[in-house]
């Protein structure tokens, strides 16, 4: 069976205030049982493709706000673990994050960020394109993703794990289709975990796993 | 890649560029009119001055139109401007009604511009009276704020909601200055122009003849400040941190060198205050510099060991992302876009106090392998986040967004 040729896709994000604000850990609470799911996912992911400092502590800006706002460490910390991978959609993650809220609030007293320091709910609006750039052997992977923008990167590794049933990147799925000829490069591309990089050190991740499979271990 | 775009290639990288034709594509043509209230002096005009060639580059038609006003009208917006941060301010009714006077001469003088554009950005509360004299307009308009409006002076706040509230979304610099509008508010940073002549490499002749022109001594260590004349920057609070750091590091010098702009009728007189805290003082040099000393920017910030923006209030602090192009080391106030900037300890430090200024440049010029640290941290966090190709980008998403209906999610296929 032919096997598709992959489009290299690319996205850009804007930042849009959902008007949801909080002071403290309760307004916050209440607030993230309100705000549409693309928030819950801008804070989680979503701040990837915005401009920010790379923080190598905090990797979701709910732990980040818990951190330097609130000066909560524990809570802190019990926010940065919450992997976003690992739930099967919004809705379970945001009930995750919920859960570590409440259980702060049922051991500390109600925290409080300087009026200055308030949480704001942001979600973002996405447009997708297409780059006009067909790969038709996964060897072409190696010129292609060092010369993808992070927007592609963001794309294809990040956003497909919405979009697609499985919850895997694009790149992985293409694989699977040349049967098991490339079994071993999806299995790297599936060790690397994007939620503790940035989008431009997870292209040059990406790309030394497609050199280096190419160059040397040929299947 | 030839033009503009192609230099611009070499900055930001030819990913950056490639992404912005092919998000630029499906609009090649649309009519984009950006408007504010002067062409020189100030972070709007130096921004526009790039990014409507740029996205003409890019196959969209942009032009820049500014409003012209008179002496009422620019005290009022000035009173606006000062509401809009927080200050108690009264605007008289016969300043309001010379704004909607002039506001109503500039809608008929930039009628046909404004009525037939696709897209059109009001740049601050200066044109922002314009959008109901175009009760015909064809376009989406939108409100461009570039001021920290999160703690507004709510009686002028009230008489401006009424005027930005119909337009199609709004802009803000941060989340934390938008206002509740009836309208999406998007929030985009601003960002600098690393090929102006603000920003471009600048040899070391041309520094030392600089600093030689001001009578700076280079084999000295010197903290600069550049910023607007305005209380809100808080020169004489950066004076008296000088004051209290020199004790401690003798030889030391600052300059405080600001350009006036045409609509800051209040520059002159903070500018006296500022002359009157560092009289006699041959180690202060306050320079009013014209609008076009863009150069002598440049290598003040490069003859810099440290840079200060210490302001009280402030919109995004561009000075501040020009210092960390040039890989200075920042002392900011914490308040605003400089807290996007000067990330505490990794790109410099934020302070609330002349005090907190004065300790932290102490720590900055005893500790130079750490200064160089967070110099090199703070251009790549530039590199990454604050040049003008991102700001573009996020300006042709949010048009696309709005032209093609504001859902979540646009695949243009």
């Amino acid at each position: 069976m032919a096997v598709d040729a992959f489009s290299v896709r690319d996205c850009a994000l804007v930042a849009i205030a959902t008007g949801l604000r909080a002071r403290s850990l309760r307004e916050f609470r209440d607030a993230l049982q309100r705000v549409p799911q693309e928030s819950v996912y801008y804070h989680f992911w979503g701040r990837l493709l915005r401009p920010r400092f790379d923080d190598t502590e905090f990797h979701n800006d709910f732990a980040t706000w818990a951190r330097y706002s609130l000066h909560d460490e524990r809570l802190s910390e019990r926010l940065a673990v919450i992997d976003p991978a690992d739930f099967s959609d919004i809705e379970a993650l945001r009930a995750d994050v919920l859960e570590v809220v409440e259980q702060c609030l049922d051991e500390t007293d109600n925290l409080l960020a300087r009026r200055d320091r308030q949480f704001h709910f942001r979600r973002c609006q996405t447009v997708v394109f297409d780059t006009g750039v067909r790969l038709q052997e996964p060897a072409a992977l190696a010129q292609a993703i060092p010369a993808m923008s992070l927007g592609s990167i963001y794309y294809h590794v990040i956003d497909a794990r919405r979009r697609e049933p499985v919850r895997t990147d694009d790149f992985r799925i293409w694989l699977g289709q040349f049967g098991g000829s490339f079994e071993s490069l999806a299995e790297k591309f599936a060790a690397v975990d994007p939620y503790f990089a940035n989008l431009a050190s997870l292209r040059v991740e990406l790309s030394a796993i497609v050199t280096d499979h190419f160059s040397g271990a040929r299947e | 890649m030839s033009g503009m775009l192609g230099e611009y290639a070499r900055v930001a990288g030819a990913d950056v560029i490639r992404q912005l034709r092919l998000l630029a594509e499906p609009m090649r043509g649309l009519r984009v009119v950006h408007v504010n209230s002067t062409r020189l002096g100030g972070g709007v005009a130096e921004i526009l001055a790039k990014l409507v060639p740029l996205t003409s580059e890019l196959g969209l038609e942009a032009s820049w139109e500014v409003v012209e006003g008179s002496p009422g009208f620019y005290q009022c917006t000035k009173l606006f401007h000062n509401a809009l941060q927080g200050q108690q301010a009264h605007v008289p009714a016969s300043l309001i009604a010379e704004y909607e006077r002039v506001s109503e001469v500039n809608a008929e003088r930039l009628r046909v511009a404004l009525d037939t554009a696709d897209v059109v950005f009001i740049h601050d509360p200066q044109p922002a009276a314009l959008l109901r004299h175009f009760p015909r307009r064809r376009g989406k308009w939108i409100w461009r704020c570039h001021i920290d409006a999160s703690h507004p002076h709510r009686p002028v706040w009230a008489y401006l909601r009424s005027l930005v509230g119909p337009y199609d979304a709004s802009v803000f610099s941060l989340a934390d200055f938008a206002q509740m509008l009836p309208h999406p508010s998007y929030l985009i940073p601003p960002s600098i122009d690393p090929l102006s002549a603000k920003n471009a490499e600048l040899s070391a002749e041309q520094v030392a003849a600089c600093c030689a022109r001001f009578g700076i001594d280079r084999m000295r260590p010197l903290v600069v400040q550049v910023s607007r004349f305005d209380r809100f920057k808080d020169p004489v609070g950066v004076v008296a941190a000088f004051r209290l750091a020199r004790s401690f590091i003798p030889g030391l010098q600052l300059v405080l060198a600001g350009g006036g702009a045409a609509d800051d009728p209040e520059g002159e007189a903070v500018l006296r205050e500022v002359e009157a805290a560092a009289e006699g003082d041959p180690d202060i040099h306050v320079l009013l510099l014209p609008a076009d000393a863009d150069e002598v920017i440049n290598a003040l910030q490069r003859a810099a060991d440290v840079v200060m923006q210490k302001s009280l209030k402030e919109g995004f602090g561009l000075t501040v992302t020009e210092a960390l192009w040039k890989s200075k080391p920042v002392i900011g106030g914490n308040t605003g876009g400089i807290r996007l900037q000067v990330v505490d300890h990794q790109t410099g430090f934020l302070v609330s106090s002349p005090e907190g200024a004065a300790l932290r440049l102490r720590h900055l010029l005893h500790d130079r392998r750490r200064s160089a640290e967070m110099g090199r941290a703070g251009r790549e966090h530039v590199h990454q986040n604050f040049l003008i190709t991102r700001q573009l980008r996020e300006y042709l998403t949010l048009m696309l967004g709005l032209v093609r209906g504001a859902a979540d999610r646009i695949d243009l296929g």
